[in-house]
C-alpha cells in the first residue's frame, strides 16, 4: 500500500535534511506506528504520503499513486484514497459534528441524497451518533478527536494516516480513540499513526518505525535491525 | 453546484463587513465610470446634434445666371464629401430671415431691395463632419467666381473635432483607472477572506476537494458582489441623473439615461471585474494557504 525507496528531503529553510535515505514498505492490512522524538520527521514521512510535500530523491509510492511525479490535479485523487486525523482535530467551529463529516462528502462531489446515511454510519462507527447535533465547542477533546476520526473514515478510504492524534488527550481518551483506531485497522484499513506516547506503542505491540534526525533508524518488522 | 453557491453565500454573511466593503467600493468604481459614462453619451448625442449642424454656407453673387447656378448644383453634389446641397434663393432667405428673425419684421416690411444673398446650404455626409473637410469643400466652393463668401465656422468645428477626441480619450483613461482600482480591491478582499477562511480550504484540500471547486465559491462571489456593485452604480448614477434633469438644469438640456444595451453593458462589465478580479487573485492567495 505504501512504499518508501531511498527517500531523501529538505525544506527550502531547513538547517539539514527532514528525512535521508528512508526506506520501508507496508502492506495491506498493517497498523505501523512512527514513532521519533519531536523533528525527527514523522509528519514529513506522513506530509509525504499525503502529498502535501514531494520528495528530492528517491521513490514514495501510496495507494499506486507516485508521489514525485503526481501532477497537481491527481493530488485530490490520491487525498479521496487517503484519510488523515491531527492532534489538533482541524474542525469547523461553526459546524455540528454531523456538518463536519458532511462536509468531506460535499466537497468532493457526493450526491446530496447519499450524505445524510453516510454520515450517520461514520458517527455511528466512532460512536458518537447522539453527538450529531453537537458542535465542537460542546464536545470533549476525544470526542472531536472521533469526529475528525468519522469525517477521515467517511470517504471509506483503504488508509488512516493519523498525525499524533492523541497528543492532546488524557489517559482515558487516548485509549478510547486506540481502540477506535484499532478497530477501524480490523476492518482492513491500513493505520500509519506518528506517535511519541512510548508507552502506548509498548503495550499495542505493533509493528513500529523510528526516525531519529530523518533517519529510519529501526523497523520492528525487521526484527529490530537499524537501517 | 448547489454546495458553491451555498458556500459562497455563507462566506459573504461571514465576512459581511468585508463584503459590504467591497460592494460599496466596486459599486463607487462603477458608478464613477457609469458618470463618465453619461456624461460622454449626452456630449455624444449633443456633438452628433450639433454635427448634424455643420455645413458650408456659399453666398452667390447677385445676378449669377440661373443656368450656372444648377450646374454648380450638380457639380457640387457630385463632391464625395456632400450629403445635400440646397439652394437658397434671395426669396427664400428673405421669407426664412423674416420667418426666424420675427422680432425685425418691421425692418423688412419697409425694405425696396432684398439685401440679403442667394446661397448654396451645403450638408456634409456624417464621417466627413469636421473641420478638415469643411475646410476641403470651402475651399473648392471659393474657387467659383460666382461666389462671394464661404462661411463654415471654422473655429467652433475644430473646437468641437478636440472635443470629442478628449472625451474619448478621458474616457478610456478614467474607465482603464477605476477597473485597476477595482480589480485591485477585489484581490484585497479575497486575500483577507482567503486567509480568513484558510482553515476551511487546509480541511477541503485534505479530505479531497479539487482546486476548481475550492475555487467555486470565490469566483461566485466575486461575480455577485461585481454584479450588486454595478446594480447599486446604477442607482447611483440614476439618482444623479434624476437631481440633475429636475433642480437646477431643468428639461431643456434633453439629457439622456443609459438605455437598456448600456444597463446590460454595465452589469456585464461589473460582473466581469468581480469574476476576473478573484480568478487573478484567488489562485495566488491559495497558494499562501
Amino acid at each position: 500500500m505504501i512504499r518508501f525507496v531511498k527517500v531523501s528531503m529538505q525544506y527550502p529553510n531547513g538547517a539539514g535534511p527532514a528525512l535521508e535515505d528512508v526506506s520501508f514498505h507496508i502492506g495491506r492490512g498493517e497498523f505501523v506506528f512512527l514513532t521519533g522524538h519531536s523533528g525527527a520527521g514523522k509528519s514529513t514521512l506522513l506530509k509525504l504520503m499525503y502529498a502535501d510535500e514531494r520528495p528530492d530523491q528517491g521513490d514514495v509510492r501510496v495507494s499506486g499513486f507516485a508521489i514525485g511525479s503526481l501532477r497537481p490535479e491527481e493530488v485530490p485523487r490520491l487525498r479521496r484514497r487517503l484519510g488523515v486525523v491531527f492532534q489538533d482535530f482541524r474542525l469547523l467551529e461553526d459546524r455540528t459534528a454531523a456538518e463536519n463529516v458532511g462536509f468531506a462528502l460535499e466537497v468532493t462531489g457526493h450526491r446530496a441524497d447519499v450524505i445524510p446515511t453516510r454520515v450517520a454510519r461514520a458517527l455511528a462507527q466512532v460512536g458518537l451518533s447522539q453527538k450529531a447535533a453537537s458542535f465542537p465547542r460542546e464536545l470533549s477533546g476525544g470526542e472531536q478527536q472521533r469526529v475528525a476520526i468519522a469525517r477521515a473514515l467517511v470517504n471509506d478510504p483503504p488508509v488512516l494516516l493519523a498525525d499524533e492524534p492523541t497528543g492532546n488527550l488524557d489517559e482515558r481518551a487516548t485509549r478510547g480513540v486506540f481502540q477506535l483506531l484499532e478497530d477501524i485497522n480490523a476492518a482492513g484499513t491500513v493505520v500509519v499513526m506518528a506517535t511519541h506516547d512510548l508507552d502506548l506503542v509498548r503495550a499495542a505491540k505493533k509493528r513500529t518505525l523510528e526516525l531519529r534526525d530523518g533517519k529510519l533508524v529501526f523497523d520492528s518488522s525487521d526484527g529490530g535491525a537499524a537501517r | 453546484m448547489n454546495l458553491l453557491w451555498r458556500e459562497a453565500f455563507l462566506a459573504f454573511r461571514r465576512t459581511r463587513t468585508l463584503s459590504v466593503l467591497s460592494v460599496v467600493t466596486i459599486a463607487f468604481a462603477l458608478f464613477v465610470t457609469g458618470l463618465f459614462g453619461l456624461v460622454a453619451l449626452n456630449l455624444r448625442s449633443a456633438l452628433s446634434g450639433i454635427a448634424e449642424r455643420v455645413e458650408v454656407v456659399a453666398f452667390v453673387l447677385h445676378g449669377t445666371p440661373s443656368q450656372a447656378l444648377t450646374v454648380a448644383a450638380q457639380d457640387i453634389a457630385a463632391f464625395p464629401e456632400v450629403q445635400e446641397v440646397k439652394y437658397v434663393s434671395e426669396e427664400e432667405a428673405l421669407e426664412r430671415a423674416k420667418r426666424d428673425l420675427a422680432e425685425f419684421s418691421d425692418a423688412y416690411k419697409d425694405l425696396e431691395v432684398n439685401p440679403l444673398p442667394p446661397s448654396f446650404e451645403i450638408r456634409l455626409k456624417p464621417e466627413f463632419r469636421d473641420a478638415t473637410h469643411a475646410g476641403l469643400v470651402a475651399e473648392r466652393m471659393r474657387s467659383f467666381d460666382f461666389v462671394e463668401d464661404v462661411r463654415y465656422g471654422k473655429d467652433w468645428v475644430q473646437r468641437l473635432d478636440a472635443l470629442r477626441n478628449l472625451a474619448g480619450l478621458v474616457g478610456l483613461a478614467i474607465g482603464l483607472a477605476f477597473a485597476l482600482v477595482s480589480m485591485v480591491i477585489i484581490g484585497v478582499t479575497i486575500r483577507m477572506t482567503v486567509l480568513q477562511r484558510a482553515r476551511e480550504i487546509h480541511i477541503m484540500r485534505l479530505v479531497g476537494a479539487t482546486d476548481w471547486f475550492i475555487r467555486g465559491p470565490f469566483l461566485i462571489e466575486g461575480a455577485v458582489k461585481g454584479l450588486l456593485g454595478g446594480l447599486l452604480a446604477l442607482i447611483l448614477c440614476a439618482v444623479v441623473f434624476l437631481i440633475f434633469r429636475s433642480e437646477q438644469f431643468g428639461t431643456s438640456l434633453g439629457l439622456h439615461f443609459f438605455g437598456v444595451g448600456q444597463v446590460f453593458l454595465l452589469l456585464i462589465f461589473g460582473v466581469l471585474l468581480g469574476f476576473t478580479g478573484s480568478l487573478v487573485s484567488v489562485g495566488r492567495h491559495l497558494k499562501h494557504v
